[in-house]
């Protein structure tokens, strides 16, 4: 994966597999303490103990199509590249939690890449999904949430190619947070 | 210049809503992406918003397009199907860009298959 953003896509993907309904995905980079968090979390159909232990094995996979499952190895490979490290918390039946962390100047922390597209691409595909987006850098924060478009907006398919293509305007105009 | 706001979306809902009492062709056309790790790292992302963009710019109404697990067949990804609607579906391998344009030209648009992409046609494999 060339940036973060797929990494994101990929990862929020396993979340959809797991039949989540609510998807929350943040970006926190913290100049003072060098650091770049990545969370991601759902409330899909989780994992055992044992199984989430050793997920990041790619022989680790409930797929039927192919043997390996790499997302979460490709992830935490990104994550050790650059000093910092994968957790997951899961719960069955309540859902998942995964965090990244990388640091933020590190010469092979990957670029955060097009958040936009990936937001666009996870509605498109899963328009009953919600799905909420937080970035925050120091004390600066964007927040988009699918649920704040379906409130003001309630009869308004939320996959129509015009509501995607201001979706993908709105994060990428919006995301740029400076002083 | 202001910043684009979520209350910015009122005039796009306002043309759905004078728009959708036409009562338009729910989806003649269903173009499903392939995802999973090998289709995202390869390329799946461009090939969705290649087809998007080309909806929106040529405003067609009719065309749907969603994303599905991945297909299995990791080195020809990215993968995309395309359903008319009443024809078989056809799965088209091996894509970029160039020739997501070209099957939405030919294919979604006037019904031609793009023969040199095509893998496989309903549960039919070519190669
Ligand atoms: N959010 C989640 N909720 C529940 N199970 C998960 C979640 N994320 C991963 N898993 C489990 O972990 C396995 C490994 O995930 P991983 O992303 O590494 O590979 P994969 O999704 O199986 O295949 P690939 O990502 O290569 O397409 C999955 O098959 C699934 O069983
Ligand atoms: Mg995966």
């Amino acid at each position: 994966m060339e940036d973060l953003s797929l990494h994101i896509l990929d990862i929020a993907e396993n979340s959809i597999n797991a039949n989540a309904k609510n998807i929350e995905i943040s970006l926190i980079e913290e100049k003072e303490k060098d650091l770049l968090t990545l969370v991601i979390s759902d409330d899909g159909i989780g994992m055992t103990k044992d199984f989430a232990q050793d997920v990041t094995n790619p022989f680790q996979t409930t797929r039927m199509t192919r043997k390996v499952g790499l997302g979460l190895a490709f992830l935490e490979e990104a994550t050790k590249s650059a000093n910092g490290k994968l957790t997951i918390e899961s719960t069955p039946n309540i859902g998942t939690k995964i965090t990244a962390t990388f640091q933020l100047s590190h010469i092979d922390r990957k670029p955060i890449g097009n958040i936009a597209e990936t937001i666009v691409m996870l509605i498109a595909g899963n328009p009953d999904v919600d799905i909420k987006y937080n970035h925050c850098v120091d004390e600066l924060q964007f927040i988009f949430d699918t649920k704040d478009i379906r409130e003001i907006y309630p009869n308004i398919p939320i996959n129509l190619v015009n509501v995607l293509s201001f979706i993908r305007k709105y994060i990428s105009e919006n995301i740029n947070l400076k002083k | 210049m202001a910043k684009i706001k979520i209350e910015d979306l009122d005039k796009i809902a306002e043309d759905v809503r004078r728009k959708m009492n036409i009562r338009e062709g729910a989806g003649r056309v269903k173009i499903t992406v392939h995802m999973g790790t090998c289709g995202i790292a390869a390329g799946a992302r461009t090939i969705m918003n290649t087809f998007l963009n080309l909806i929106e710019l040529q405003n067609i109404k009719d065309v749907i397009v969603t994303t599905s697990g991945c297909a299995g067949l990791c080195s020809r990804e990215p993968m995309a199907t395309v359903e008319v609607v009443g024809q078989a579906p056809v799965k088209y391998a091996d894509l970029n860009e160039e020739r997501a344009k070209k099957i939405f030209e030919d294919h979604v648009m006037k019904g031609r298959y793009v023969e040199e992409c095509v893998l496989s046609i309903g549960s039919e494999r070519i190669q």
